[in-house]
């Protein structure tokens, strides 16, 4: 037993270790702050154009979206990081997972946004197109609110997943919190800092937990 | 006629091969109340949606106080101003009170500022007896009420006609009564009205001409007395016969 909680709860190790990995945390936060609204905003209008009148439209993006939910998004990050140096194209890290997960993230988000648009029912376009609502306010003011409102704990719940998958930016060298962790850990040859970064992560997303939770009671009260 | 408001001239319309409006003509004069029956599938509810293009006719042509709306140049949105519509089953934005469901086009079609708007949403829903639940959210009303808020947010419009389509079928039977005596009303302060409806005894009541429609084509009209009292065409009297049963 006490080998075990030196192995994996060694308060020492975790209290020498903590300034890195408090610079992870901070590097997550920020990681995190960046691609959750370059994600939902591509997000939407990956929605709006899987949801498009006009077929073509509407299919290639389907197909775009299909693609980008199938590649691993470490497999996308580091053929970003590594690969398109061979094409030219230089991102560094920070390009690097600014693009993959506007690729990857946009694609979850667009995917449950086309979903929620889908469940407006059309008796709603046709009152706001008949009082001479154009087509783009219609969607605007109309359409997307209640899109919205209906897929909000999935939404809510992606965004979860996403700062979670922040951890793969460790291979483009982030120094984010796993990656510290992991670093301290090879240091001490002890998994106390690992044990210490899954309990930062729950802290921090054990709120976000708890909204999804009452956010789903609310979506199924107001479906009543 | 020459004070028209719509003409409506061999309208077809077929959804695949189901032909639904094959050549018909509808004519809706100022300040009439035009009420369109028929059995169902006879196309009518079809007929009503062209007038204002939600579904777009395959041929015909639909002039509005003298202008061509089938036209492709046309701007539909500036014609659909003019047309307000009151549908079956309401849709009201439910994620909006009665007074936003009001205001919504007129701010941002008519592009009034709020509270010129939020004047003439109030009086629209004083006219239909709801002042008093102007911040109730639609799933917090009745579906009579719902279906005033929804007359209220075609004519705060002020639009040139309204076009009903079956507002009284997704009701209960206490709550019809609350709506035709908004329709009334309307009728009475001279708002000319186009209607597809099953109420019988608000039509004879109410209706300048009554049009009875079978397998898309208009077989009969004029007025109440003569379509209730003295059907010609077989059709037609075998669907009062049917009503009248009821």
């Amino acid at each position: 037993m006490e080998d075990f909680v030196d192995a994996f709860f060694n308060l020492d190790i975790i209290r020498r270790a903590s300034p890195i990995l408090w610079s992870g945390l901070l590097q997550t936060l920020l990681l995190a702050v960046t691609v959750v609204p370059v994600g939902a905003v591509g997000g939407v209008l990956l929605g709006l154009l899987t949801s498009s009148p006009n077929k073509t439209v509407r299919r290639s993006f389907a197909l775009w979206t299909d693609f980008f939910r199938g590649v691993p998004p470490l497999v996308l990050l580091v053929f970003i990081y590594a690969g398109l140096p061979f094409a030219g194209l230089d991102t560094g890290a920070w390009g690097a997972v600014v693009i993959g997960f506007l690729l990857n993230t946009s694609a979850y988000y667009g995917e449950i946004l086309r979903a929620g648009i889908e469940s407006v029912p059309r008796g709603q376009v046709e009152a706001a197109r008949s009082t001479g609502l154009t087509a783009t306010k219609t969607m605007g003011l109309v359409v997307l609110p209640q899109a919205v409102r209906n897929v909000l704990p999935d939404l809510v719940s992606n965004t979860l997943e996403v700062v979670k998958l922040t951890s793969i930016a460790s291979v483009v060298a982030m120094p984010e919190l796993l990656f510290q962790a992991r670093q301290a850990q090879n240091a001490t040859y002890n998994a106390s800092p690992i044990v210490a970064a899954a309990i930062a992560y729950f802290i921090m997303l054990w709120p976000v937990v708890r909204l999804i939770s009452r956010l789903e009671n609310k979506v199924l009260v107001a479906r009543r | 006629m020459a004070d028209s408001i719509i003409s409506a001239r061999a309208i077809w319309k077929s959804f695949g091969e189901l032909s639904v409006l094959k050549g018909i003509d509808l004519e809706v004069a100022e300040k009439e109340l035009v009420f369109v029956i028929g059995p169902s599938g006879s196309g009518k509810s079809t007929l009503l949606r062209c007038l204002n293009r939600l579904e777009e006719p395959d041929s015909g042509s639909i002039r509005m106080d003298g202008t061509e709306i089938l036209e492709k140049k046309v701007d539909i949105n500036a014609v659909r101003r003019r047309i307000g519509m009151v549908f079956q089953s309401f849709n009201l934005y439910p994620h909006m009170s009665a007074l936003g469901n009001v205001t919504l086009a007129l701010r941002h079609v008519l592009g009034l500022p709020r509270d010129a708007a939020e004047a003439r949403a109030l009086a629209a829903l004083e006219r239909v007896g709801l002042a008093d639940r102007v911040s109730h959210m639609p799933g917090q009303l009745s579906g009579g009420q719902q279906q005033r808020v929804a007359i209220a947010r075609a004519i705060a419009m002020e639009p040139r006609v309204v076009l009903f389509d079956e507002p009284t079928s997704a009701l209960d039977p206490e709550l019809v009564g609350s709506v035709l005596q908004v329709m009334r009303d309307l009728r009475e302060s001279g708002m000319t009205m186009v209607v597809v409806s099953h109420e019988m005894a608000f039509a004879r009541a109410a209706a300048d001409r009554v049009v009875f429609m079978a397998d898309g084509e208009k077989l009969e009209e004029g007025p109440p007395a003569s379509i209730f009292g003295n059907p010609r065409h077989e059709r037609t009297q075998a669907f009062i016969r049917q009503i009248e049963r009821h």
